[in-house]
């Protein structure tokens, strides 16, 4: 493969988004989106011609003649060259993972920017969000392709800001300017801890002897990191801080950004309310591809973060704390958008535990394959169709009933058939009900986690449960329930949306269906050595029990209008208000924010900024000011007394040369 | 009796000490503009003086006091023409009559 089609992954979403950018208001709303449509179309296209040429092709270069698949970089350009070890290329990285998220990415673009055709259709600045969208698209792309971290840092960056101009969309809306700062502010404030976290690791990269194991290469660069993960451990040895050790440290920081875009707990607040922002918009970055980027920035650096195995202890508690929290949370939650968000940080935790609980298995059978890399991958890659499917179809319900909240909804299953089907595919693949793509993917990251520990993996079976539980409430309750009264009294009543909006639905849903099938094993592991998937029994019988109950419980609760969900909240209201408030994490927030930092911090250096600084500056002004009222009589306006004053200075000088001179 | 620098310096001297007592004494402007051409004559006459007696062999103060000399004349013509347009103004030539030119 040469440059020329890796390089097209790039440059058709960036000159696309130049395009329409800045020719969007010239044109009109149908030649904006098809271009943008086929466009993307195109880069899809080519997305799949170097996945399918690296998974397929066979060319040695890709795969080697034991069967493992290779690392390679198609193309490393220096860029930026800070010292002879910290340079900053820009390149093309080719391996399993990256192949597999190009893939994820086109097809979720382009079936998002179809979607979006019906969806935005009468909405204002519909070129504006064309262009945005593919300004998202390549910088996802650029993140995945990195071949270092600074690069994956800065198109980090840019997805943030095409996070943060989408779901300010709607900028007439005060809530979703405010969604839209908060979204950008908590990933900014977890990208600061990332930079650190690259700062520390690179400083003790770039002090390696130059005939080191790390040789000359740049200290940034992930192939060699990745490869030489315990000559990077040798490099900070020593050195600690606050009792951990350096890399530890500089692990914990780099994952820490990843907490920020992958709204892992603490830094969850902003995922939630991104919700303000298109549907469409939702599905494609804040369900399927752009909140997995921690997910793919651990999977990137897994060997260097397994060798500092605590990092991976960090990462598997966070991820399983957040699992269940935004589990409870989701269950509470009446608006449908919000219900998935909290599902999407559900699920994503749930990867992040299947890639952090792999670390024993990375130091105890050095060389095995790691079950929960391959199959928290795996679980990306099915999350990523089914979830985009459950956002697209909540976006076709809100275009249908005008309202994100399920109270408006309720029957629907007569009104919207293509919806109300390939939703229960949606609901049944993320529940993980067998041949779904989700019973797959999130078997092999349950094994993973009872390889590690059967606490965790209990611990992890019940959030699934609960998975499916919130999950099939929200089916109910949209498309069961009681027929909505008000349905009647509109005069037309809900049905199906465009073929623009129904065809994407069907797309992914089939792809929900046979995902599972797929032999990812074969193509994503850890050390690209195939991997045959086997169902272990036990834990697949264990899971789909706990998976039927919840939807069975689910069905008495919710099927059929009846008092038991209300009997059920009142049984302990304090409970349901928390859980339904998001356990006041916002508040925490909003406390910490406004009364602490705002008040007490910003306030003294604000009396400081106007006393101390400006009062210098007032009092310089004040003493120039007195001053020349003081000697300003002087300037008369009579010329002889300027003469006069003049001739006196020159008879002055005069006489002071002379004494000096005698 | 040589005539040696001092006797040209000495009436240089009075001129332009002259022109100075004039300048801040006459209240008339066209007597203030004679008043400066005396200053400047003078000092005209001690480059040409200066010139004469330390550098006899060269010829560089009298050209540039050709050149004040016409400089002044040209000086001299917006000079009238100022005070004509002042005196169109306020109907005359008393220099303590356009004060307004301060802070």
């Amino acid at each position: 493969m040469g440059n020329t089609l890796p390089i097209l992954v790039l440059a058709i979403p960036f000159v696309m988004f130049l395009i329409l950018g800045l020719g969007g208001v010239k044109m009109g709303r149908k030649l904006a989106g098809t271009l943008g449509i086929l466009a993307n179309g195109a880069l899809a296209v080519v997305a799949y011609i170097i996945a399918f040429t690296y998974f397929f092709s066979g060319d040695p270069a890709f795969i080697d003649a034991e069967g493992v698949r290779q690392q390679l970089e198609v193309f490393d350009v220096t860029w930026l060259a800070f010292t002879d070890r910290l340079v900053v290329n820009i390149g093309f990285i080719l391996d399993p993972i990256a192949a597999m998220m190009l893939v994820v990415i086109t097809t979720i673009s382009f079936m998002v920017h179809l979607y979006s055709w019906g969806y935005m259709e009468h909405e204002p600045g519909f070129q504006r969000y064309y262009a945005f969208l593919s300004l998202f698209t390549f910088s996802m792309l650029g993140l995945v392709v990195a071949t270092n971290i600074f690069q994956m840092y800065i198109f980090w960056e840019l997805v943030g800001v095409s996070s943060y101009l989408l779901i300010g969309f709607f900028y007439k809306l005060p809530s979703a300017v405010a969604a839209s700062k908060k979204a950008f502010i908590v990933t900014r404030f977890a990208d600061l801890f990332m930079l650190i976290g690259i700062l520390v690791l690179s400083y003790y990269v770039a002090q390696t002897p130059a005939d080191g194991p790390l040789g000359t290469a740049s200290a940034f660069n992930f192939s060699m990191l990745n490869a030489n993960a315990q000559s990077v451990l040798a490099s900070t040895a020593g050195a600690t801080f606050l009792g951990g050790s350096v890399l530890t440290w500089a692990m914990v920081l780099i994952f820490a950004g990843g907490m920020g875009k992958s709204a892992m707990m603490p830094l969850h607040i902003w995922l939630p309310d991104a919700m303000e922002g298109p549907t469409p918009v939702s599905a494609l970055i804040h369900a399927a591809t752009m909140v997995v980027a921690g997910v793919y920035l651990v999977a990137r650096f897994f060997p260097v973060f397994g060798v500092v195995p605590n990092s991976m202890v960090f990462i598997t508690v966070v991820g399983a704390i957040t699992a269940f929290y935004a589990a409870v949370v989701a269950c509470a939650q009446i608006d449908i958008k919000r219900v998935l968000a909290f599902s999407t940080i559900s699920q994503i935790a749930f990867m992040m535990v299947a890639l952090g609980c792999s670390y024993n298995q990375l130091v105890v059978h050095e060389g095995h394959t790691v079950l929960g890399y391959m199959s928290g991958m795996f679980h990306l890659f099915t999350h990523a169709m089914f979830k985009a499917l459950l956002f697209l179809g909540a976006g076709c319900l809100i275009h249908a009933v005008h309202s994100n909240n399920y109270t408006e909804m309720g029957g629907l299953r007569k009104y919207m058939p293509i919806c109300h089907i390939t939703f229960l595919i949606g609901c049944l693949a993320i529940a993980g009900i067998w041949p779904f793509s989700g019973f797959f993917s999130k078997d092999e990251m349950i094994t993973a986690m009872f390889n590690c520990n059967s606490f965790l993996g209990w611990w992890m079976t019940m959030v699934a449960g609960l998975t499916a539980f919130y999950m099939f409430r929200l089916y109910y309750l949209i498309f069961w329930w009681e027929e909505n009264p008000k349905y009647k009294e509109h005069g037309h009543k809900p049905h199906d949306a465009s073929w623009q909006m129904s065809l994407p639905l069907i797309i992914l849903a089939a792809v929900s269906c046979v995902a599972g099938f797929i032999p990812f094993g074969e193509y994503v592991t850890f050390d690209g050595k195939p991997y045959t998937i086997h169902i272990q029994t036990s834990v697949a019988v264990r899971s789909l029990v706990v998976a039927l109950l919840a939807i069975g419980l689910a069905t008495l609760m919710y099927a059929k209008k009846n008092p038991l969900p209300e009997k059920v909240k009142n049984f302990w209201p304090a409970l349901w208000t928390a859980a339904h408030r998001r356990f006041y994490w916002d508040e925490i927030y909003q406390f910490v924010t406004h009364r602490v930092i705002f008040n007490i911090i910003c306030r003294s250096i604000a009396w400081f900024d106007r006393h101390i600084i400006d009062g210098t500056m007032n009092a310089l002004a004040a003493v120039t000011q007195w001053t020349s009222l003081k000697i300003r009589g002087l300037q008369s306006g009579c010329v002889q007394a300027y003469v006069i004053w003049y001739f006196l200075g020159a008879v002055a000088l005069a006489a002071i040369t002379w004494v000096c001179l005698l | 009796m040589n005539l040696t620098m001092l006797c040209y310096l000495v009436p240089s001297l009075i001129m332009f000490a002259a022109g100075v007592y004039g300048f801040c004494t006459r209240k008339n402007m066209i007597a203030l503009l004679i008043s400066l051409e005396l200053m400047l004559n003078a000092a005209d006459l001690n480059f040409v003086v200066f010139n004469r007696f330390l550098f006899p062999g060269s010829m560089e103060g009298m050209f540039f006091t050709i050149f004040a000399i016409a400089i002044a004349a040209a000086e001299t013509a917006v000079a009238i023409a100022i005070i004509i347009n002042i005196y169109r103004e306020v109907k005359n030539t008393d220099i303590n009559s356009v004060k307004q030119m301060k802070f």
